[in-house]
């Protein structure tokens, strides 16, 4: 479920990558005030940890396909929300460049999804007001299958939104929830009983490393809550503003999917034929220079916005303009292993 | 889904490629940090139905596939394997917009198509920028550029620390899981409660080995920052390449050249 760059649009992008950063700043500052330099190395390997478990697939029994850990809650239980969260973004980040997970730009909503859920909403919301320190071994079961279960789903719900906001995917709202949440129900529930498998294992084996987290971090709850709160109305805050502005400059963001959610407006009737066509390679040819830049400002104006209607004479050209190109630019490419080879050879 | 061998093996490959001696790979890291950011943000800009203003941004990757030497192939079959919430999304933008857009030699085509398509030319240049940046700059000069920029430090020595930590742990997981594959012939294991006792005793080994990295850091003077030991210096070469980007990305934005090609092959004929 990771967000992918191609579906995002740069204000969403940037407002969940403002969020993500505003937050990251937050838990830097909060580490820095409390942390204890032994979880340095702790955090950094337990991000190595978290990564390669995320890469070992497991069978779900009863069902032919498999699944793989997330790892945001185990995190929160072993080093506190803030601390996670850092290890969280850590891990989101290597494998975005490396496996090119979703992409650069949608790693600020994809830390935000797998990130911000399960350290700030699921772990101190209901993980801890379910276990408390003495609870035994069903407890944490209970709670870890509910908070990855209210995690996975805030973080799809989040997917749905960012698509949405984007406007670039056809998918009306209602469609795309009951494609995402269900999905991620399941998801959900493997991940919370993992993740309470491995408190269990964890705490059997050697019951002080979750035992000291738990008293030595007492998240405060009333504190944290209300930061979290009003961190989540300025990122709700900025998203309208941003998003607005967006939505006046470019007809295509926020307006598009809206009008998809509420019911597409009535389209203008396509022209076919040839003699539109003919028509517009004329106004074409004679107004070269003045066409040669997009019109996006005039477009607006036209009553369909991000409608062009169609057009013969433009496809044709179109297509044979992006061959030519595509063909330039693998040309270049070529000539350049050549002449770097050819270098290479008189060096 | 591609294996956990060769998951593992392509890790260790693109860390490789990111070590060799060409133009590319000297530049600074911030200028290529920089230059790729704008890259994606100019190519997610565009509006969803659009296809011939995407095209000319493929210059981009195949200047640095042939001037930083990255073998194509490799890139490529990375791209094709990851998996495509992308394309999963966008399959259904041809279910759900029929309206027909273009008309050409007979053929119709729907707006669901194009912008398909659309998304599916952002997801190759999004996600193929991206490896060629960690293809050709270390990911320690990625961490490095970006603490310049102003990401915090401690999230900065986090990736470097599990960067570093990364390869010896996925060797460690890479036996475990060998050795239950190979007891539970062909399936990924008896499901669920094995998995976790695997994942927990992982966990136990990975606490025990911070410990003891722990101590060996203490040994060596740490007092709780990680220092870099190279410092990089923007030179001119790093000013031009990343006004260069700039200056190209504003002109394939603004300028529609795929049409100025085919209007003028059309007066050609």
């Amino acid at each position: 479920m990771h967000m992918a760059d191609a579906l995002l649009s740069p204000a969403v992008g940037a407002t969940f990558w403002a969020g993500t950063l505003g937050t990251m700043a937050y838990c830097a500052k909060k580490l820095k005030e409390s942390m204890d330099e032994k979880m340095v190395p702790l955090m950094g390997v337990l991000g190595a940890f978290i990564f390669a478990a995320q890469m070992i697939n497991f069978t779900i029994p009863g069902t032919g396909s498999s699944g793989h850990l997330g790892g945001g809650i185990i995190l929160a239980v072993i080093l506190g929300p803030y601390a996670a969260f850092i290890v969280m973004a850590s891990v989101l980040t290597v494998q975005a460049f490396f496996f090119a997970d979703g992409g650069l730009l949608a790693l600020g909503c994809n830390i935000w999804n797998l990130g911000v859920y399960p350290c700030f909403i699921a772990y101190p919301l209901i993980y801890k007001s379910v276990v408390k320190a003495d609870s035994g071994p069903k407890r944490i079961v209970v709670g870890s299958m509910i908070s990855g279960v209210v995690a996975l789903q805030l973080g799809a719900f989040s997917v749905v939104i960012e698509t949405l906001l984007s406007g670039r995917s056809e998918l009306p709202f209602g469609t795309f929830v009951l494609l995402m949440q269900p999905v991620h129900l399941a998801i959900g529930l493997v991940e919370g009983f993992v993740t309470a498998g491995v408190i269990n294992f964890v705490r059997s084996a050697r019951p002080e490393i979750i035992d000291s987290t738990a008293s030595a971090r007492p998240l405060s709850a009333e504190v944290s809550l209300r930061k979290v709160f009003i961190g989540l109305l300025i990122i709700a805050a900025m998203t309208g503003g941003m998003l607005s502005w967006f939505a006046s400059k470019n007809p295509d963001g926020l307006e598009w999917s809206i009008e998809k959610v509420f019911g597409k407006p009535e389209l203008p009737e396509a022209e076919h034929g040839l003699a539109p066509a003919l028509k517009s390679i004329q106004e074409k040819t004679a107004f070269l220079p003045d066409y040669t830049f997009r019109r996006s400002g005039v477009e607006g104006d036209k009553g369909s916005p991000s409608w062009p209607a169609p057009d013969t004479g433009t496809s044709v050209s179109g297509i044979v303009g992006s061959a030519m190109v595509l063909a330039a630019v693998l040309l270049i490419g070529v000539l350049i292993r050549v002449f770097r080879r050819k270098i290479g050879r008189t060096a | 889904m591609i294996t956990f061998d060769k998951a593992y093996f392509n890790l260790g490959y693109l860390d490789t490629l990111s070590y060799r001696d060409t133009f590319v790979h000297r530049l600074d890291p911030r200028a290529k940090l920089i230059a790729t950011i704008l890259f994606i943000i100019t190519v997610v800009s565009f509006p969803k139905y659009e296809i011939a203003g995407l095209l000319p941004f493929f210059l981009y990757p195949v200047l640095v596939f042939s001037l930083g030497d990255i073998p194509v192939a490799f890139i490529l079959k990375k791209v094709l394997f990851v998996s495509s919430f992308a394309a999963f999304v966008g399959i259904f933008n041809p279910l759900l917009d029929r309206q027909i857009l273009y008309s050409a030699f007979g053929l119709s085509v729907s707006g669901g198509w194009v912008s398909f398509f659309s998304i599916m030319l952002k997801f190759f240049l999004t996600i193929t920028s991206a490896l060629l940046l960690i293809a050709t700059t270390s990911f320690p000069g990625i961490c490095s550029a970006m603490q310049k920029l102003g990401m915090p430090g401690i999230f900065v020595s986090q990736l470097l620390f599990l960067y570093r930590y990364l390869f010896v742990l996925t060797e460690e997981v890479m036996r475990v899981v060998r050795a239950r594959d190979m007891r539970s012939f062909g399936r990924k294991g008896h499901g669920i409660m094995p998995f976790t006792s695997l994942v927990g005793t992982l966990f136990l080994r990975t606490v025990e080995r911070a410990e003891k990295i722990y101590q060996a850091m203490l040994s060596r003077g740490f007092r709780g920052r990680l220092h870099a030991i190279r410092p990089f210096d923007f030179r001119a070469a790093d000013t031009i390449f990343l006004a260069v980007t700039v200056i190209l990305l504003c002109l394939f934005r603004i300028l529609n050249i795929a049409g100025a090609a085919g209007r003028f092959s059309s007066g050609l004929f």
